[in-house]
């Protein structure tokens, strides 16, 4: 059960060739392209892989749907904007306080919607006659109940089907309460191949609808946004407590711990940072093409990778003073991070994780384990793109299919009144010879060693055979996967709910991390798997024997 | 506070829903499904789906939930999703090899159109089906009933498709229960067999989502009732259903297509509750009942009259699942608990609430389908606070605002363990229903009496 495998032993291309004997030929020749054995020549060039494809009908998939990724992921976490589900109540039952978005209403009279889910809980009869009337009635009942600033309309499967016009709706019911931002989404379940499709969805609406409706900006000094940071466990609570002991002002986060007033006016800041590259990178681009706000990509989990991106995000800023604080600010955390660290390393060494999950996750969180010695055998995205795997030079290549084209794609255009370069041409040349990137992301496979398996959209039969040939000390997915891993005497680490603790981000973060995983690898319970008459099965008396 | 915009002030709602007190019938239909032996539920719908109802089913149970998905895209949406689910079972019996595939709608098939009848039928036909292998669907449309009617629906399918009177009778009775927990259903099976009864109980999950650690994953678990079993469930003497809302259809199915007559008994919850199902099962088997289970009853029974000054008037309000509300409802008043709010997002119609009133008395609040939600049934809570909360884990968000002790019962339990493996039906599981009762009414006296009156002995 517990029989550990020498790892460099195994050749990777036996390995896929067996995740790709069982497939029926079709899918084994789509298969094929989606892992993909790890390769860096000069750097950052890496293999192709085939990502943001259709799954095969019939595979057992960790995938979601456009709705999860457009309400669950980006818009879930703000806890003013009021959020209807229009479609049968499932789709709001499920979404219903699950992705673990902390949040903290800044008074105790401050609206906070999250606790609440709802839905136009669309029956039979408005199926076949549509759902127009029941919407704006469901609208007039949260304005009368609720009082919000804003209404988000998220569609489900059906409301597409049967020509449910959410945005005429929204359109109507903002004139009948001009008070109240109303605002659809397109993000049916069947759109695209994934959450991914959601994600975009929300970013476009976001941007049209919200962002730059009010030019008044937060108080404080170097203000920037933090993009694609959700805050499930509390991280997002983590950054703000560093950022502030740095000096830093948070503009807004897109979307953990949120509120409307900052997104509306997040056009302000001075600069964006992009946690989640899949999730949100189309709210940056936007932003930077309307607003001229320069965005780069950070990354928060890992004490090392936080301490990178904070003086990334000093140096952006350029002022003395911030810089030596951060300086400061980063000995200071350390201390305690590198007790525990050093202290965890110790057993935890010459380990071995898999990582599958997300559209950023599978890449940030091999930094964690990399700092506490252990090594990342295999890794993968639930549904990211080719980007977030080989980094965005890959994308003028990226073949954009039906399932993509199908996903509006907005053309920006600058803001003539309020678009300003926050830095000048020569100043961002002067930043990018000093090795800064802007609008830019290196992918996940440059940053992973060569002859590691590199899966896209992996499967349950494939997860299986990976844990049968590598025996890994730690599997990293989600919900799904947990005990079916488990089950097999391997612990399973959930990283999108974190299995309820957290937070992971930032120098706590790290520490929280660290501990956890410490706790994993040493605990006793897996060894009480089998019983002692199953290890040494001999009797020794009869004394009880009976016939 | 966490739900900080409740206000006991009651408005007249009639299309916002919030906070429900029911979800979509696939998950019901997944969830029944899995109590077929080596079958593998397969969701006709989007991804998405797929992905939420095994999520909603692993965080309940806390054990591996295996069901694939037709994956619909923009295009088989509109172009309808036959190319799809003939793809999934030719993907389905390569890789995963189960001996069934159940198949449930969703309101995206349903609402275009998809014949599964005729496409499974040109699966058997164009051989994609193994020798053997079978393929049966129900059809669970999300936007009608709730996750109850949706395992009704797989159940009756179930009849539907499997069961037959082959014209030789078998001393057998069918036990069909309602979505009520493994352990559950292990315990009626335990009674039923304790009663030396011969019996085909389905759906049965005992063993398939309460499966043991033992160092593999087993893809197909040793539970389920097998379709032979199933089939033979036509040839039964009897069918005993429990639970009106969740298992009468498939018995009454059962009638009408095999001639097995039927009684519809609510759950075996409580005294009463277990003693309506054992007389009826005595007197329908002919046996008697065993002191063995005189045994257990006998220690309910002592332990409800020990800590009767606990519970007596002492009050309650209670949201989830109609069958389950029913029995409990009548073990609390057993108590000499007072009911006052009863509320259930599934349909259950006039006949619940009769069932109800004739329990609970005629002051109880009834409130089911259509905006009996659980921001309703907070606001009647603001109105009026009951000692007591019973409900699944969302009810949490009300206890911990109100100040009110939550017994956590029904669909879904996210947040504590127990419910996989030990029941809270027949007499066993009434002293466990009780224990948690009364630690829950002791606690909060001990946490709140003055310390002069801080008892040792309780």
């Amino acid at each position: 059960m517990t029989k550990k495998v020498d790892f460099n032993s195994i050749k990777p291309e036996e390995v896929k060739e067996e995740l790709l004997s069982k497939y029926p030929v079709k899918v084994a020749r789509k298969r094929a392209k989606q892992i993909v054995i790890n390769k860096v020549d000069n750097g950052d060039v890496v293999p192709e892989v085939l990502a943001n494809t259709r799954t095969v009908p019939g595979i057992l998939t960790m995938r979601g749907c456009a709705y999860a990724g457009c309400k669950g992921v980006v818009l879930g976490p703000t806890r003013d904007i009021l959020q209807i589900t229009h479609g049968p109540i499932g789709c709001a039952f499920y979404s219903w306080l699950t992705r673990r978005n902390q949040t903290r209403p800044k008074t105790d009279d401050a609206p906070n919607f999250m606790p609440y889910t709802m839905s136009t809980d669309l029956q039979e009869d408005e199926v076949i006659f549509g759902g127009e009337k029941k919407l704006k009635k469901a609208i007039e009942e949260a304005v009368g109940l609720f009082h919000p600033k804003a209404i988000g309309i998220f569609s489900t499967c059906p409301v597409g089907l049967i020509g449910d016009d959410v945005h005429a709706v929204a359109r109507e019911m903002e004139e009948k309460f001009p008070d109240v931002n109303i605002f659809g989404f397109s993000c049916e379940g069947y759109k695209g191949v994934s959450q991914s499709a959601g994600h975009h969805i929300a970013n476009n609406k976001v941007f049209t609808d919200v962002v730059g409706l009010s030019d008044k900006p937060k108080e404080g000094k170097f203000r920037f946004n933090i993009l694609g940071e959700y805050n499930i466990g509390g991280d997002a609570f983590e950054i703000e407590r560093v950022a502030e002991k740095c000096g830093l002002t948070i503009h807004s986060t897109f979307s953990g711990n949120s509120e409307y007033d900052e997104f509306i006016s997040a056009h302000t800041a001075d600069l964006n940072v992009v946690m989640c590259h899949r999730s949100i990178n189309y709210l940056a681009e936007m932003m930077e093409k309307k607003f001229g706000i320069p965005w780069f990509k950070v990354n928060f989990i890992g004490a090392e990778s936080s301490a990178k991106s904070l003086r990334k995000i000093a140096e952006y800023f350029g002022d003395k003073e911030l810089m030596a604080n951060v300086e400061k600010v980063i000995a200071e955390e350390m201390i305690e991070v590198e007790k525990v660290r050093l202290d965890v390393k110790s057993r935890c060494e010459g380990k071995t994780a898999m990582l599958f999950v997300g559209g950023s996750r599978a890449h940030h969180y091999q930094d964690l384990f990399r700092e506490i010695g252990m090594q990342t055998l295999s890794a993968g995205y639930e549904f990211a793109h080719r980007d977030d795997y080989e980094g965005r030079k890959v994308i003028p290549e990226i073949v954009i299919d039906a399932d993509t084209r199908n996903i509006e794609e907005l053309t920006v255009e600058k803001d003539d009144n309020r678009f300003s370069p926050r830095k000048s041409e020569s100043e961002i040349e002067a930043y990018s010879k000093k090795g800064f990137k802007w609008s830019d992301y290196d992918g996940m496979m440059p940053e992973m060693q060569n002859n590691t398996l590199v899966i896209d959209d992996l499967n349950h039969y494939e997860t299986e055979v990976l844990i049968e040939k590598y025996r890994p000390d730690i599997f990293c997915a989600g919900i799904k996967e947990k005990y079916v891993v488990q089950k097999q005497g391997i612990p399973l680490k959930q990283l999108h709910s974190y299995d309820y603790s957290g937070p992971y981000a930032g120098f706590k973060g790290a520490i929280n991390f660290y501990k956890e995983i410490d706790r994993i690898l040493n605990t006793n319970v897996f060894k009480l798997v089998k019983a002692p008459w199953q290890e040494t099965p001999e009797l020794s008396g009869s004394y009880a024997w009976t016939k | 506070m966490l739900l900080r915009h409740t206000t006991d002030k009651v408005a007249e709602r009639s299309a916002l829903t919030i906070n429900p007190a029911k979800t979509c019938q696939p998950v019901g239909a997944m969830y029944a499904a899995l109590g077929i032996n080596k079958c593998l539920p397969h969701s006709h719908g989007s991804q998405g789906c797929c992905a939420y109802h095994r999520s909603s089913l692993t965080r309940h149970f806390k054990d591996p939930i295996m069901a694939t998905t037709s994956s619909f895209t923009e295009g088989a949406s509109v172009f309808g999703g036959q190319a799809n689910i003939l793809e999934a079972i030719t993907n389905i019996f390569a890789l995963y090899d189960p001996e069934i595939i159940a198949v449930h709608t969703t309101c995206l098939s349903e609402t275009i159109g998809d014949d599964l009848n005729q496409i499974i039928k040109k699966a058997y036909q164009e051989g994609k089906i193994p020798k053997g292998k079978k393929v049966f669907y129900a059809s669970t449309p999300s936007f009608k009933g709730s996750h109850v009617t949706g395992y009704s629906n797989m159940t009756t399918g179930m009849v539907q498709y499997f069961s037959e009177n082959t014209g030789k009778p078998l001393k057998q009775i069918n036990l069909i229960p309602s979505f009520i927990e493994p352990s559950d259903m292990a315990e009626i099976k335990r009674m039923t067999s304790e009663m030396g009864v011969k019996f085909v109980m389905f759906p049965d999950t005992s063993g398939v989502v309460n499966s043991p650690m033992d160092g593999k994953f087993h893809m197909y678990p040793k539970g389920g009732t097998t379709i032979e079993q199933i089939k033979s469930a036509g040839d039964s003497s009897f069918t005993l259903a429990l639970g009106r809302v969740g298992a009468m259809s498939a018995a009454k199915l059962l009638d009408t297509k095999c001639k097995v007559p039927c009684e519809i008994l609510d759950l075996p919850i409580g005294v009463r509750g277990t003693d309506n199902f054992l007389d009826n099962l005595r007197k329908v088997a002919g046996v008697h009942v065993p002191d063995s289970l005189m045994m257990e009853r006998g220690q309910l029974v002592d332990v409800m009259t020990d800590m009767s000054q606990y519970t007596y008037n002492k009050t309650a309000a209670l949201v989830g699942d109609p069958d389950i509300l029913v029995s409990t409802a009548e073990f609390l008043v057993d108590l000499g608990i007072k009911i006052l709010y009863v509320v259930s997002g599934t349909p259950a119609g006039p006949k619940f609430e009769r069932r109800i009133k004739e329990i609970a008395g005629e002051d109880v609040k009834v409130k089911t389908g259509a905006n009996a939600d659980m921001f309703y049934f907070h606001q009647l809570i603001k109105g009026n606070k009951p000692d007591l909360i019973f409900g699944n884990t969302y009810a949490k968000y009300i206890a911990r605002d109100e100040d009110i002790p939550l017994i956590r019962i029904g669909f879904p339990i996210y947040d504590r363990v127990g419910h996989q493996y030990m029941p809270i039906m027949g007499y066993k599981g009434g002293l466990r229903l009780l224990e948690k009762i009364l630690s829950a009414v002791m606690d909060r006296q001990d946490r709140d009496a003055p310390e002069e009156r801080y008892e040792l002995v309780m």
